[in-house]
């Protein structure tokens, strides 16, 4: 929509298909200003069309030195249209049962791999489902279906983050199993996909430590707006002078109630950790939709 | 940029004020923004103005009221002001704080016609 910087539905493809309009977003309005009121209509006009009427206004009346303006309160989020669809979307994942995650980093930090590991590591066990968000190309859904797990792929265009509505549209489109993980690939990003609900159960945060141990701290909202952190590519801690545990103080200081496992895609260190916490999660939504049925 | 998404959020707001309402013109949107809120204000407005051309909030005045960040000190058991996430608590240095106040992003009012 916006030809600045290109941001909005416009650019929005999910599975190479472009976004629909939203609700609420695409319609044009059309407004009636005090010289030019509906000019559509056939009956006979009893005004001058260069007339101006300051009666029209909400007011009914004018009072000289006085405009017609005055102020209406909103008080509502900004955010509010997101929220609302990623509460439609968080009743969804809860009355089948679904545990969804979305996953948030940086780019390069590692977590097309991860997420290919743990798909491989669960699939007997689980049916599982992924949302890829990229800015562009098909290749991590491509990544993903290697493994046979069925994946949608979400390309922003310009966009910086994946959105609520994109999620339920991409949810709509891939129709989920009951009881089932769905993983959701934010875009590679540590700062905008921070503010924006999905409905998923937890935000999870990939550290790796080829990265700086301050990145907590540089992007603190991402961090804050996670429950857990997975600290990645520990393998290659010994060839690093990364200091681990800095980097979980620097989370904890943003985010004191954050969890934490130090893992490795590569070594398969710490993924015992992350599958049985993910088990732990989908045995939790599973007696949730019990419990509400 | 994610402002882009907030000023876009600001105008189907100001949009289903104006349609409920039956106003002609907005002549400025009043938002109350958080310190904490992880928002750029210059980035916003310009994003604010871009993304208004064309619609009823074309031209409006964007008038920002920020507020403060707030937190509850686990250790000391009070209120104090948290002007940084990352921050430790100004009075005995923990980290242990809750924010509670100055993650807002909210539409206050509208001026209209």
């Amino acid at each position: 929509m916006c030809t600045t910087c290109g941001c909005g539905a416009g650019q929005t493809l999910i599975g190479g298909h472009a976004l629909k309009q939203r609700k609420a977003g695409g319609q044009k309005m059309q407004y009636r200003t005090p010289d030019h009121s509906a000019h559509e209509h056939d009956h006979v006009h009893e005004h001058t069309h260069n007339s101006i009427d300051f009666g029209t206004g909400p007011a009914g009346a004018h009072a000289p030195g006085m405009t017609q303006a005055r102020m209406v309160k909103i008080e509502r989020d900004i955010l509010s249209k997101n929220d609302s669809y990623a509460n439609e979307n968080r009743g969804y994942l809860a009355a089948h049962g679904i545990f969804a995650l979305n996953l948030v980093s940086s780019p390069g930090s590692g977590k097309t791999t991860l997420l290919v590991k743990t798909i491989v590591a669960l699939n007997n066990e689980l049916k599982l489902a992924v949302i890829e968000g990229d800015q562009q190309t098909d290749n991590d859904a491509a990544r993903i279906r290697a493994t046979g797990a069925s994946a949608l792929q979400i390309n922003t265009g310009k966009g910086c983050h994946l959105d609520a509505y994109m999620v339920g549209r991409a949810m709509e489109q891939m129709k989920l199993e009951d009881d089932s993980l769905l993983l959701i690939e934010n875009v590679g990003n540590l700062v905008c996909p921070a503010s924006f609900d999905l409905g998923e159960a937890h935000k999870v945060a990939i550290l790796s430590v080829t990265e700086g141990e301050d990145k907590p701290l540089k992007y603190p909202d991402m961090f804050r707006a996670s429950d857990l952190m997975l600290l990645n590519k520990c393998d290659l801690l010994p060839y690093l002078t990364f200091d681990a545990n800095l980097a979980i103080e620097n989370a904890r200081r943003v985010n004191p109630n954050i969890q934490v496992i130090r893992i490795s895609a590569t070594s398969g260190e710490g993924m015992e950790e992350w599958l049985t916490w993910i088990k732990a999660g989908c045995q939790k939504a599973v007696a949730g939709r019990m419990g509400g049925a | 940029m994610h402002e882009m998404s907030l000023a876009e959020g600001i105008v189907q707001l100001v949009e289903d004020t104006v349609r409920a309402d039956g106003c002609s013109k907005v002549k400025a949107v009043w938002l109350e923004i958080g310190q904490l809120a992880a928002v750029e204000k210059e980035a916003l407005r310009f994003c604010f103005d871009a993304v208004t051309r064309d619609t009823v909030a074309e031209g409006a005045r964007l008038e920002i009221i920020e507020t403060p960040g707030q937190g509850w000190c686990m250790k000391c058991e009070g209120n104090v002001p948290v002007t940084a996430l990352y921050e430790a608590c100004p009075v005995c240095g923990s980290y242990q704080i809750q924010v509670t106040g100055g993650s807002e992003m909210r539409v206050k009012e509208l001026e209209v016609e």
